[in-house]
């Protein structure tokens, strides 16, 4: 069983909605529809067989400006609908679009689960660490100290960082990527559709509102070459703009490095991005770092295989009926002890 | 061998007391299942505590099954005319269920001065008088009975103690004149891989049926009525596993797939427990990290085209209820079962009551009318999780299904449905590629939305819990168009009536009195009725299942009746939802929240005392 492709080849004006769209202007969610309308035609299904799924909040929108099927949800849900979607019609793509307050916090039990679980599903965490829709609360992902309209001494809260609860939650999937650089975030759409499983990407998204610019210290193009760095499966962890920086493990912990005759330390040196393994420990220590010791890390931390819940619930419905003696409900009414009066 | 007389009853009670873990609702079962096999109408209701071992001993940790066996059974009865007590403190706390001058047999070995204590006796009811002068007392030596029965096949205590309930049985078996072929058969397969615990467990029926046979503790054994009940093929069936089955029988005759979220809650888990088993049938069953995933997960399988369900209890029907608000306004099908139990909170979970009306009917954010239906006997569960699954279907709507524990554990007989003879079921789908689809557009009649499944060619669109547009379905805030699409979604469900059938009365149109019931009340109710109708008093009898929209005649009909008494397991929720919508009628009510049905003297002494007031 798989999902349909399309006959015809479709473009992003096959996905574009008539609706108008009403974020403000200047907000990261912009540039993620504009790639999520690119990855859809070369992703290649049919045009129905895209199901877009949100619950509450700025992002949550999403579902309006694309044209598929789409279902806007209530606050935190959309992980819970998005599983009664997959379940009951295995042969659909399901796109889940939330923000950090929707996964992370009234919705992060059904996040957490649905990540447990497996389930076949592509996952945009918007996260702003704000909440905007309610005009500038702080969020679970909002930095400790952070004033916000519900903390004006200060947030006390620790922070989520999502990646550390996707992974802790058996997650198979995280990439990372950031709204102001489309070519990236596109490219990581497309690995996350091709991931069998539950496939997170946190995009590092502006709230040019209420938290403007909290993300800037790691994507502002004057430091983006030192703060940011892109995983590449197979390929050194380099970083720097001249590619001179790079992550090696001392004992067991992650270090930076200047490659170079100063200090001596070569490519050969530098940690291989092996994003396939099942063993955690580098793909959490990666999801980890941010600056000032270390860059970010960006792309595909984490793309491991397992069975993902599509198959093995599939495999048990074809097993229950391959030898079943029950087959029909009259089969089941008329089973076990039964007697005429 | 003494002869015995034979005494014939038209039904009789039978109620299994013990420790939890004494084994009484095997013990109970196989007695039910043994008489409907004999002929007998039965029902049964498992009285549980809520914890899964109680400390041993303790009135806390007493476990019960009662057994209704007779010519024509409504419930599961109300005072006992056998009681099986296995130790003080079943005895106890059961005494006062026992109807004066019926049997009452304890295991007279479990009388020790401990466990008389711990029961909270103050003096061993081994001496008291008043038992023996009041009941037919029977002091069986059932333990140590027990372990002699088997000492060739167990030379440990324990497992020998594990078949004392089984010496009950057999002696309840002898004195209804009952044969063990059944329980044989059932022990032989249930037990195949361990043949000396089959071996034991026989041979300690035996002895209890022997025990009764040989000596004089009884004079007489009581020959009960069959049946007199429409031919058919029947089985035994409990409210939940009827269910179960309604919706499946329902899915099959929508030609859908059957999708159940739900989350384990007490009383209702059964359902979720069956419907996992069928796999084979199609059933796709999740079982998700809480309520509101439950159902949530049950309105994403909706929009995707399942008939799609979730089950639970009353604090899980308040956690679903922002999620049924947006089934309300997706205009989506969906069946809530709600099987009650005794609120508020976790109230009594193993306990019957009937306080979730109002949550169903009104327990929402904004206007969000849904369908709400209750049953009301264990076996037709079955007829009306179907017609729930019928109308949510045909309607695009959300309906609640009332049960309750009294219902969703209890079992009945159950006549067989024909598939061929149920309704065939037929949702409103929307044609693929029909130009001129909107998400909100409607059938004026019936004011229903058509149902395009995504993965269906030309249809895509958006729905949400946002307010829509009527016909194109965009988000809206429009003043008018929020009153227009409030006001459809109010008669959408409204106009259900006309094709629902008309609320019948059992008795005289005139009739002095006339008696309301809904839901799981039905059988205390009617046999009330009865015995008060034979009794040459004036009185009638209505039982609703059609909650919300009420039929079309109800108005009407209760306008006829000069005195009107409305029955329910709460404080009077459904007779307030009667006076919100009939002006001007004096209702009585009668009204028990002790976590008990009705018991139909306490109901004929109401009634009569109604009649007899000016």
């Amino acid at each position: 069983m798989a999902i349909e492709h399309s006959s015809v080849e479709l473009t992003r004006a096959d996905f574009a909605s008539d609706q108008m769209v009403k974020w403000c202007p200047g907000c990261g969610d912009h540039s993620i529809l504009a790639s999520v309308l690119g990855v859809f035609p070369k992703i290649g299904y049919k045009k129905e067989n895209f199901c877009m799924v949100s619950g509450i909040g700025c992002s949550s929108r999403f579902p309006y400006y694309v044209n598929t099927y789409g279902f806007h949800s209530i606050h935190g849900r959309a992980a819970a609908i998005a599983t009664g979607i997959k379940i009951s019609n295995p042969n659909l793509s399901v796109w889940i679009n939330s923000g950090d307050g929707d996964a992370t916090a009234i919705g992060g039990n059904h996040f957490i689960h649905l990540i447990r679980r497996n389930m076949d599903v592509n996952y945009i965490l918007f996260n702003n660490e704000i909440y905007g829709l309610t005009k500038g609360q702080y969020s679970p992902t909002t930095k400790q100290g952070q004033i916000t309209k519900t903390s004006p001494f200060g947030v006390i809260d620790y922070p989520f960082n999502p990646g550390e609860l996707v992974i802790g939650a058996r997650g198979t999937f995280f990439a990372r990527a950031v709204d102001n650089q489309p070519k990236t975030l596109t490219e990581v759409c497309e690995k996350m559709a091709e991931h069998d499983g539950t496939s997170v990407v946190e995009v590092l998204q502006n709230c040019v509102i209420f938290n403007n610019g909290t993300h800037s210290a790691i994507t502002d193009k004057e430091v983006r070459d030192d703060r940011q760095l892109w995983l590449k499966h197979g390929e050194p962890m380099l970083f720097g703009k001249n590619r001179e920086k790079g992550i090696i493990l001392k004992g067991t912990s992650l270090e930076v490095v200047t490659l170079g005759s100063e200090s001596g330390i070569t490519e050969k040196d530098i940690l291989i991005h092996d994003e396939t393994t099942e063993n955690t420990g580098i793909h959490m220590m990666l999801a980890q770092m941010r600056p000032p010791h270390f860059p970010m890390a960006f792309g595909v931390i984490r793309a491991y295989k397992q069975p993902t819940y599509k198959q093995l619930f599939e495999k048990q419905m074809q097993d229950a009926q391959k030898d079943a003696k029950i087959c029909c409900v009259e089969d089941l009414l008329n089973s076990g002890e039964t007697w005429e009066v | 061998m003494n002869k015995k007389e034979i005494i014939k009853r038209d039904n009789v009670v039978v109620k299994f007391v013990g420790d939890s873990g004494d084994g009484m609702q095997l013990t109970g079962t196989l007695f039910s299942d043994t008489s409907a096999l004999d002929g007998n109408d039965i029902a049964t209701f498992p009285d549980y505590p809520a914890e899964i071992r109680a400390p041993h001993n303790t009135v806390a940790g007493v476990s019960g099954f009662q057994v209704h066996i007779g010519k024509r059974i409504y419930s599961s009865g109300d005072e006992a005319d056998v009681l099986v007590a296995m130790n003080p403190a079943s005895l106890i706390s059961n005494l006062k269920w026992v109807k004066r001058g019926g049997i009452i047999i304890i295991d007279a070995d479990t009388f020790t001065e401990e466990a008389i204590a711990k029961a909270g006796y103050t003096s061993s009811p081994l001496n008291d008088e008043s038992l023996a002068q009041n009941y037919h007392f029977i002091k069986a030596p059932v333990t140590s009975m027990t372990t002699e029965a088997v000492k060739d096949i167990f030379t440990d205590r324990k497992s020998a103690e594990k078949c004392r309930n089984m010496f009950a049985l057999g002696m309840i078996f002898f004195i209804f004149g009952k044969s063990l072929e059944h329980t044989d058969a059932y022990l032989e397969k249930k037990f195949k891989k361990n043949p000396a615990v089959v071996e034991a467990n026989k041979a300690v029926i035996r002895a209890g049926f022997n025990f009764c046979e040989n000596t004089d503790v009884l004079e007489a054994q009581i020959q009960v009525e069959t049946a007199e009940i429409t031919k058919g093929k029947y089985r035994n069936i409990t409210g939940n596993i009827a269910t179960a089955w309604g919706l499946l029988a329902a899915a099959e005759k929508a030609g859908l797939k059957l999708f159940l979220g739900s989350y384990p809650i007490t009383p209702a888990t059964d359902i979720l427990v069956e419907l996992a088993k069928h796999k084979s049938l199609g059933a796709r069953v999740f079982q998700a990290e809480d309520e509101i995933a439950g159902i949530c997960s049950a309105i994403g399988a909706s929009f995707a085209g399942s008939l799609a369900c979730t089950s639970t209890s009353g604090p899980g029907l308040s956690l679903k209820s922002e999620a049924i608000g947006l089934a309300v306004m997706t205009e989506l099908p969906l069946v809530i079962v709600d099987v009650q139990r005794g609120g508020p909170s976790t109230g009594l979970p193993t306990k019957t009551e009937q306080s979730d009306l109002s949550q169903a009917l009104f327990g929402r954010n904004g206007e969000a009318p849904c369908i709400v239906l209750a049953a009301s006997s264990s076996a037709n569960c079955f007829d009306w999780a179907f017609e729930a699954a019928r109308l949510a279907l045909e309607h695009m709507t959300p309906c609640i299904l009332l049960t309750d524990g009294y219902l969703g554990n209890g079992s009945q007989l159950f006549r067989i449905p024909k598939m061929a003879d149920l309704p065939t079921i037929h949702p409103p789908f929307a044609k693929e590629n029909d130009p001129e689809y909107m998400p909100y557009k409607r059938d004026m009649e019936t004011l229903v939305r058509q149902w395009a499944i995504p993965g269906m060619e030309g249809l895509r669109h958006r729905i949400g819990g946002l307010e829509k547009s009527d016909g194109k379905g965009a988000v809206s805030t429009d003043n008018a168009n929020h009153q227009l699409m409030t006001d459809y979604r109010k008669k959408k469900v409204e106009r259900i009536a006309n094709r629902i059938p008309d609320q019948k009365v059992m008795g005289a149109d005139n009739a002095e009195l006339l008696v309301v019931g809904w839901g799981g009340t039905q059988g205390a109710l009617k046999l009330a009725v009865q015995e008060m109708q034979e009794e040459g008093k004036s009185v009638a009898f209505t039982h609703f299942n059609y909650i919300m929209p009420l039929p079309k005649n109800t108005g009407e009909m209760l306008k006829r009746y000069k005195k009107i008494v409305v029955c329910e397991l709460n404080m009077g929720q459904f007779v307030n939802y009667l006076r919100m919508n009939f002006e001007g009628i004096n209702f009585h009510q009668y009204n028990k929240v002790q976590g008990l049905p009705f018991v139909v003297s306490e109901l004929k002494e109401r009634f009569n005392q109604i009649l007899e007031e000016k």
